[in-house]
Order: structure tokens, then sequence, then C-alpha cells
């Protein structure tokens, strides 16, 4: 039971709270400021530096250390491993193991990413112009899936802004969709008829403008694993995992809301918006707490699930008014 | 192989130990696969869904004793029937728990009102309490109280259990519209009770 009133969406930022580490850590750390003036910030960084070390699997696609505002979290990464074992790309097969087991027969070269609509300078990107259309940066995200689990993966990749201004998009550009690649030769999963293909993806234009929408082309240092969604895929780090399209061959810029995959496929349990939401659940389970993979043991409680998966400080105004329970 | 054979193979004592062996074999494999940590990223939601895969299989082996009696002639096989229908109990059990200790933290707070409030939850949870009145009379004595007629009626409450705990599972894989694995076992409760049905329908029964 709360013994505490329930105030609404006052959840603490993430930069307020103190990393685990860094709790442990404190008398060291006091020693080591008086010794050495070193800052917290300091600190951190090399926490963060730490974990990410390129497993050696694929290219390295190094980045930068991205100055944008949460892109850093300081949770513990989660394994390579779980990152690139576990997790839901339909396409090539609805079990979580599946992706990393079939996904060998994508194939990532040539690949290009066609912008149009309701811009100046509509486009076909090559992945290669892509991947110097702006530094790369590193940032460390949270990754809520609605079904209730979560990790901490470090993208490389830059804001898809970058890209979004330079298309110039017209004044009827209100909405952006991203649609993805669909192709039975080479998704053994688009042969079921699980979900209408290919899988499409919105966002609102003010979404898609914001920093913190990353569009990713690797992890951990190296080059998109083709399970994570190879070799160019979205990551909005405040909405549940589906909402971040993998293998994005075509962007487009609509003056309507479009109509996302899983919105097509059951309205009722998955929403346009999708954000990270601790009060409103799903219909077949609370989405209140979160298993962190790799972390919380079985007889572990579950971890609070926090209001825009902890990144309520950089988006919250996105939504400053609107129902959330409505536009779910 | 002659009826006769199987049957006098069926007869022996050692047949009860073997079968719970078998029966505890899935459960092993989870408990070995728990501590070696061998069940993948999601360790607790491999156990919970295992664990219901594992309740659906032994409610369809249960009911697929009599039609392979009628079919084949080894009516030694009754003597197994009961012990598979305990051992299901048993699979939904840990079922239940594994859900309410690994997916709700054993808070019971949170317990009731998440049972109460998700219709798939709820229905399965009913599944389960259904097969309890099952399991506690399913030593002989309570077959000898209850007369072998109200036992046996009793005990029709299973066809009513697969339908619902298919009907759970359904709801779980509804929402990623992924129905292949339903599919396939509701059509095996689908012949299991349709084959009664229509024994029925044609007086055999």
């Amino acid at each position: 039971m709360h013994l505490l009133k329930d105030r609404g969406f006052q959840h603490p930022v993430a930069s307020e709270i103190t990393p685990q580490g860094l709790w442990l850590g404190r008398r060291e750390w006091l020693q080591r400021t008086a010794l050495a003036g070193s800052g917290l910030a300091a600190m951190a960084s090399r926490n963060a530096m730490a974990q990410v070390t390129p497993p050696g699997r694929l290219a390295k696609l190094p980045g930068i250390k991205s100055g944008v505002a949460g892109a850093m979290v300081m949770d513990k990464a989660t394994a390579y491993a779980d990152v690139t074992g576990y997790n839901n790309f339909y396409e090539f097969g609805t079990d979580k193991a599946d992706p990393a087991r079939t996904a060998g027969t994508l194939k990532t070269r040539p690949w290009t990413v066609t912008v149009e609509g309701e811009v100046r300078k509509p486009g076909v990107f090559g992945i290669e112009d892509l991947l110097k259309l702006s530094p790369m940066e590193e940032r460390i995200y949270r990754m809520r899936c609605v079904e209730g689990w979560s990790m901490v993966i470090p993208w490389i990749g830059y804001s898809l802004a970058e890209l979004i201004k330079r298309v110039e998009p017209t004044g009827n550009a209100k909405f952006v969709q991203f649609v993805t690649l669909a192709d039975k030769a080479q998704m053994p999963g688009v042969r079921s008829g699980v979900l209408d293909w290919p899988y499409v993806e919105g966002l609102r234009m003010d979404e898609a403008m914001h920093p913190l929408t990353l569009l990713a082309f690797g992890l951990y240092g190296e080059v998109m694993p083709n399970q994570n969604g190879a070799p160019v895929r979205l990551v909005t780090p405040w909405k549940y995992g589906f909402k971040s399209a993998k293998s994005i061959v075509k962007i487009r810029f609509v003056d309507k809301q479009p109509v996302s995959s899983w919105e097509r496929a059951n309205v009722q349990e998955y929403g346009f918006y999708s954000n990270v939401n601790p009060q409103v659940d799903h219909p077949r389970w609370s989405q209140a707490s979160e298993r962190r993979i790799g972390e919380d043991g079985l007889f572990a409680k579950k971890r609070p699930t926090l209001m825009f998966n902890g990144y309520e400080a950089q988006v919250g105004q996105l939504y400053a008014g609107m129902d959330l329970k409505k536009f779910y | 192989m002659q009826a006769v054979v199987v049957n006098r193979l069926l007869a022996r004592p050692a047949v009860k130990p073997v079968l719970w062996l078998l029966l505890a074999l899935p459960a092993l494999g989870l408990l070995w696969g728990a501590v070696q940590n061998t069940l993948g990223a999601n360790p607790a939601e491999a156990l919970i869904r295992s664990l219901g895969d594992w309740t659906l299989r032994g409610l369809c082996l249960t009911l697929a004793i009599t039609p392979l009696r009628q079919w084949t002639g080894w009516h030694g096989l009754i003597r197994l029937r009961r012990n598979i229908g305990v051992a299901t109990f048993i699979y939904g059990c840990l079922h239940w728990l594994a859900y309410a200790w690994f997916d709700q933290g054993l808070d019971i707070d949170t317990l009731v009102k998440d049972v109460i409030k998700r219709p798939f939850i709820l229905v399965g949870t009913a599944a389960w309490l259904a097969m309890l009145p099952l399991a506690l009379t399913s030593f002989n004595a309570a077959i000898r109280a209850m007369g072998g007629r109200a036992w046996k009626d009793l005990h029709k409450v299973t066809y009513v259990i697969a339908p619902v705990a298919l009907l759970h599972f359904l709801w779980m894989k509804a929402g990623k519209q992924d129905f292949a694995e339903v599919t396939v076992y509701a059509l095996i409760v689908g012949v299991l009770l349709g084959w009664r049905w229509w024994r029925r329908q044609t007086g055999r029964a």
C-alpha cells in the first residue's frame, strides 16, 4: 500500500538519481575529489566509457560522446549477448531468439533510404551518404519493451533532426512515417501473416525533431547487427521499443497522422503515441514495473517503470496538456 | 503391437515410477536451466511460459487416454490417467506460482489486483482453481467415498478446463497476432473433445 499520496506525473528525473556504482563508491569519490579535484562528470563519463567495450564482432563504428541532454544514462549497459540475442524483430520470426538465428540472410549493402512527401528536397540517400551526413555519437539509452522488460543500450548514430533539416520539410509536414524493409527472400518472418507488411511506424513532427530521437547505425561501438535493425534504424527512448522502426527504407513526410503497424493490428493495445507510461496499463498486463534483462534476478522484485522511461525532463513538454490515457 | 502384450506391460509395477520420472523431466529440465542460466536473457518469462505450455500439454495428454484406449485397445493406460492428471495440476500450480513470484513479486496486493483486472489472467486462474477439486479427489479413498459415478461426473470438469486454458493461451498470444501454436493446441483439444461428442451423438459412449 502506498502511504504517500500519488501526485501524478512527478517522478524523479534520471539525472537526479545517483548511479549505484557512484553511491557505493562515495567515500572513494570524496577522497578522489579532494585529491585530484575531479568532478562527478569525469567519474561518470569514465563509468560510461568502461562499460562500452566493442565486442569485436563487427566492423568498428566509433562515435563521440553525445552532448544531447539525457543521451548518456548512467545505468549499467546490458550485455552485448543479450542486446543482440533477445529482441523482437517479427520480420525474422516472433520468438525473441529468432532474429539472432535467422537475420544472417539480411543484405545491408547496397541500401538506400528514400525521403519523400512534404519536403523541399526529397531524394534517395545511399547508406554511405547517411553514414557521413553528421558526426556519429555514442548514446546510452534505456530501452523499455511494451512486454515489460528493459535494457540499456549504447547506440551509435545521430539525431534524426540532422537528416530532417537537410531535406527541408514544408509547412504541411505534420508527421513522419517510417517504412521498413519487407523482403520475403531475406526475411523469413514476412511469409507469415502476423502483421501487415511492410512494418510502418510514425512520429509527430516535434517528436521526430527532438534531439533524443536517434537515427542509429550501430551499437556497442560497432555497426548495427542485422538482428537489431541493420543498417539503419530509429530509436525513440521514451517510447515502447516497437516504435523504433528497424531496417528503414523510406521516410515519408505527411500532413495526417499515419497508422502504424501495431495500431492497425490491435488498436486497443497499441496506440500511435505508445509513450512509456507506468500509469497506463496494457490491457493484458501492468506497465508499472519492468524486469531489467541480465540484472534483475528471478526472485528480485521488478523495478518501477519511469514516466517517459525516465526521459520526462527532456520530452515531457511535448505532451503538455494532453490526456495520456486517451492518447496512449 | 498386440494389445494383450501392451496391457501386460502396463500392469507392471515399474510403470508408475517410470511415468512419474517422465512427467518430472520437463520440470527438472527447467530447474536445471534456471540453475545453469541457460534459459535465455529472460529466465522468468521462459519459466512462466514453459510451465504454462506443459500444463496445456498435460491436459491434452489426460484427455487423450480414453480415445487412445478405444483406438488401440491398450486399456492398461487407464491406470496412468489419474497420475497424468495430478502431474498436470502440479504443472498448473508451478505455472501460477511462477507468475505470482517472478512476475508479481509475491505481493498479494498487486497480485489480487492483477488477477481481477486482466481477463486473460483471470481466465487462467479460474482454469487452475477448477483443477483443485479434481486434484483433491485424486486418491483411492476419495473415489470410494464419492462413489465411482459421482467421481467420474466431477472429473468431467476437465472438458471445461481444457477449453478455458486454451482461451487463456489464445488471449495471451492474441495481442501479438501469433496464432500458430494456439491453432495446434486448439486442433488437438478440438479433436479430443469432438471425438467424445461424436460418440455421445452416435450412442457409442
